[in-house]
């Protein structure tokens, strides 16, 4: 009965945590990218033990022997030279010289990317703007430079390349660690006790990393090229030894009378990099949390419904919203699990009904499905239907149901800062809302949202209708919404906890004007919230949820009064009220050292 | 030895400020405007106000995160800018503090054990074995199974997280603990629980609180005397019983009439 509210119940170790090899492995593209990678690394590991002609030995007699010709499968070059032994024994260098420099320029950069980001201030300016001057020069302009100061040959291209890269690293490592080093965690950690070199160790590197690693993987094909670049133009390796930018040089004369010299290390150079690429795209899918939390899934317009659903009659068919058997749920790696488990609820015109509960409860899912805004994938309606004036949405077609959302039913969310525009002005942000439904002139719109921005308690809402979202305290920001859910004089209007982020001071005031203007317009209000009190201000009635079901509806009086449902009884309990001083620990105290005995 | 546990005197700090660097003035906003207060040993003093009302400032110049820009701070009688130079081992030692966001303050590349054994190590300087033995007591203390330990964070919910994060900060064994909305990102029935943990921990280890609320119902559950905070300064000090029944100032009887109320039938 209690087992949501009893304390530590532990999920299951490993439960949910999705390995990243599996994740990469899911991603076919990347998988081939890492079987090729694997392959060719393979080869040119393998070099000095394969049955391969000596690369640099000449044999002038034997000079551009075509592909597939006795003893030379892929022919010889200008001077003879076997071009599969050159290929390998070139590959392992342009490898080499190409991860080597992706590590030294990931170490630098990274370095001083962590640097310049915890330490802020002057330090950060002044590192910065120095990658700003060494980002100011085209990169093999400056990769060039800088072996013509050094000389060429592989060493020093290797510098040049590693030293182009750096600003790479820097800029990114130190965007991820400004954002890590205000975050609390690393607040925590000072007050253990750990001094500066400790927390940038072990607090933010195992942050960064990821994005280390997704640096290092999308700029390494990158450094190949560039490598292959220098040594094209005799800058890197130097003769007689291979690498494949210096025999794309070397047979770069012969590409008329044979193509091959030239065409087989480019080809080489392309299956480098493209597998590098690919795979990079894949290591950085699996290790951005971003996209691993499913933000390149597309949601469409509406939430998708299941077509073999059931479909309930309308029970109240006096009401204006009527849900009824309402089963929702979301597919994650191809596994189905329920939010909402039939839940049912009425609305009558002019009523205000709480639905209350907990997080996870399902409130939320609830109201967003009401007019199709849970996103698809991942979510499902996979039973019931929602009636609203006695026709039932799901069935709706799309467009339809689009053109009900704001004039028929409308929302007001939690923050208004993360709903507004912050580009657009207020005034212009509610002329929108009205004209997504209604064609007026631009003078009708102006006064149109002028009249409704000073019906919600916006001062001076001719000036105010100019203002931007920052330039307004949260409780008018709230005011905004409500007055964009108002424009087009809806039925309904869905309230999902539109006062948690208020002070206290402003929640009353914002609970006054929506009781106002409900009672003024004789709309019907679904208010979800987790905040008993805030129920009792605003709705007649209330239906407690919990864990996807409605346990317990009624009066709101009735229900905080004499609450029947043991959930009730006990979320009730453990809401602290004014008045009731110390003694209500004392008074709580019971409920859980219960549920401590009834734990095995 | 004073019977004080924080004294404050004058406190202020202010952001921004200074000059620019072709001498324009930049604006300053005053977040804690010359705030005087004193936690007793033993006490529970809550500090209430709004977003912006500059208690999470006073809050983090206490446990030494912001430094005050004038004033005066003695913590357990040792004046806090000696403290600060001593380090942040030293303040850590005597104040610890507790995140209004559990989940965020803890790293969630780490596991519980690396957070727990930091303190532990780095403050009290405990071998691995007494390391041991001091986490198995902490996490019994504020009630979380033994495996724990090897679990990261983002595998906890937000009432778990506050346990651990509640334990990290008695694992200095600092006897000051300054709790930030330390119940406001949890559920009501979380809460309370949490709220009797910390009242059973104050017991046990003989604490004092400085506990920051914007929620008055649950400031008048837990302390011994109130400090109401509006726009950096104090405006009202009183024994929470005194405050809750005769508000002296306006902007306190304002806060206590929007306070949101059970009536009941």
């Amino acid at each position: 009965m209690s087992d949501a509210l009893a304390t530590p119940s532990l999920p299951a170790a490993g439960s949910g945590r999705v390995s990243s090899w599996r994740l990469l492995f899911n991603n076919r593209l990347a998988t081939i990218g890492l079987c090729m990678l694997s392959a060719l690394v393979l080869m040119t590991l393998l070099a000095p033990i394969l049955p391969l002609p000596d690369p640099d030995a000449t044999a002038p007699a034997d000079r551009l022997q075509p592909l597939f010709s006795a003893g030379h499968i892929l022919g010889t070059d200008q001077l003879g030279r076997d071009i599969l032994s050159r290929l390998i024994w070139g590959s392992r260098v342009s490898m080499i010289v190409g991860f080597s420099a992706t590590l030294v320029a990931a170490a630098i950069g990274s370095t001083i990317g962590i640097v310049s980001g915890y330490a802020g201030g002057r330090t950060d300016n002044l590192m910065m703007r120095g990658i700003d001057m060494l980002m100011a020069f085209p990169y093999i302009l400056l990769a060039l430079a800088i072996v013509a100061v050094l000389g060429p040959g592989l060493m020093n291209a290797l510098y040049a390349i590693a030293v182009v890269n750096i600003p790479f690293f820097a800029r990114n490592v130190r965007g991820v660690t400004l954002g890590l080093s205000h975050r609390e965690f690393v607040d925590a950690a000072r007050l253990s006790g750990k001094g500066h070199l400790s927390i940038v160790l072990t607090e933010i590197l195992p942050n960064v990393l990821p994005v280390i690693v997704i640096t290092m993987s999308t700029t390494a094909g990158w450094m190949i090229l560039e490598t292959a670049g220098l040594s094209f133009l005799g800058l890197g390796a130097q003769p007689p030894q291979a690498d494949l930018g210096s025999m794309l040089g070397e047979g770069r004369a012969q590409l008329f009378t044979a193509p091959h010299v030239s065409v087989v290390p480019g080809v080489m150079i392309f299956l480098i990099v493209i597998s590098l690429n690919v795979l990079g795209d894949g290591i950085r899918d699996v290790l951005d949390p971003r996209l691993r939390s499913g933000a390149l899934l597309r949601p469409g317009p509406v939430t998708a419904v299941d077509p073999e659903r059931s479909r309930p009659k309308n029970g109240k068919p006096s009401a204006i919203l009527t849900v009824e058997g309402l089963e929702i749920g979301f597919t994650r790696n191809g596994r189905y699990s329920a939010a909402v488990k039939g839940v049912s609820l009425h609305l009558h015109p002019g009523e205000c009904l709480g639905l209350i509960g907990e997080s996870g409860s399902g409130k939320s899912v609830t109201a967003l499905s009401i007019m199709g805004l849970v996103s698809s994938p991942p979510g499902i309606i996979r039973n019931g239907a929602i009636y609203l004036h006695g026709e039932d949405v799901l069935s709706m077609p799309q467009t339809q149901l689009i053109s009900a959302r704001g004039s028929r039913v409308a929302y007001i969310f939690q923050d208004p800062l993360t709903t507004l525009h912050p580009m657009h002005s207020i005034g212009r942000q509610v002329a929108e809302a009205i004209a997504a439904h209604q064609t007026l002139s631009r003078q009708a719109l102006r006064e149109r949202s002028i009249a409704l921005l000073d019906r919600v308690g916006i001062p001076d809402a001719e000036k105010r209708a100019n203002h931007f979202p920052h330039q307004l305290s949260g409780g008018q920001r709230q005011r905004v919404g409500i007055a964009m859910a108002l424009a087009n004089d809806p039925d309904v209007i869905i309230a999902d906890e539109p006062t948690t982020a208020l002070d206290v001071t402003v929640q009353a005031q914002i609970l006054a004007l929506l009781r106002e203007l409900q009672r003024e317009r004789g709309m019907a209000l679904l208010f979800i919230t987790h905040d008993f009190g805030v129920v009792t201000e605003i709705c007649d009635r209330v239906a407690v949820m919990r864990d996807g079901h409605i346990v317990e509806t009624g009066k709101t009086q009735a229900v905080l009064g004499d609450p029947q449902h043991e959930y009730t009884k006990r979320l009730i309990a453990c809401v602290p009220e004014i008045g009731t001083g110390k003694s209500f620990l004392d008074r709580v105290a019971p409920i859980f050292a219960a549920d401590a005995e009834e734990r095995p | 030895m004073s019977g004080s546990a924080i004294e404050v005197r004058n406190l202020s700090k202010t952001f921004g400020g200074g000059r620019s660097l072709f001498g324009t003035e930049r604006h300053a906003v005053k977040a804690v405007d010359q705030v005087s207060l004193v936690l007793q040993r033993g006490e529970t003093l809550a500090v209430v106000g709004e977003s912006g009302s500059g208690k999470s400032t006073l809050a983090r110049m206490l446990v030494g995160l912001e430094e005050p820009t004038f004033g005066d701070m003695q913590i357990a009688g040792r004046d806090a800018a000696a403290l600060r130079r001593d380090g942040p081992r030293a303040f850590g030692k005597m104040v610890q503090y507790v995140f209004q966001d559990p989940v965020a303050s803890l790293n969630p590349r780490k596991m519980i054990r690396q957070a727990l054994e930091a303190p532990l190590k780095l403050m009290n300087g405990y071998d691995a074995g007494k390391r041991q033995a001091r986490m198995a007591e902490l996490l019994d203390a504020v009630q979380m199974p033994k495996d724990t330990l090897d679990r990261y964070p983002h595998e906890f919910s937000g009432g778990q997280a506050q346990r651990i994060a509640i334990a990290r900060a008695l694992a200095a064994e600092a006897e000051i603990l300054i709790l930030d909305e330390p119940v406001s990102a949890l559920d009501v029935s979380v809460q309370a629980q949490v709220l009797l943990l910390l009242r059973d921990l104050k017991r046990q280890f003989g604490l004092s609180y400085l506990f920051i609320s914007h929620d008055l119902a649950v400031v008048e559950a837990i302390s011994d005397r109130v400090a109401v905070m509006h726009k950096g300064r104090l405006v009202e000090e009183a024994p929470t019983d005194q405050l809750f029944r005769a508000p002296r100032d306006p902007y306190t009887r304002q806060l206590l009439d929007s306070a949101p109320k059970l009536r009941k039938a």
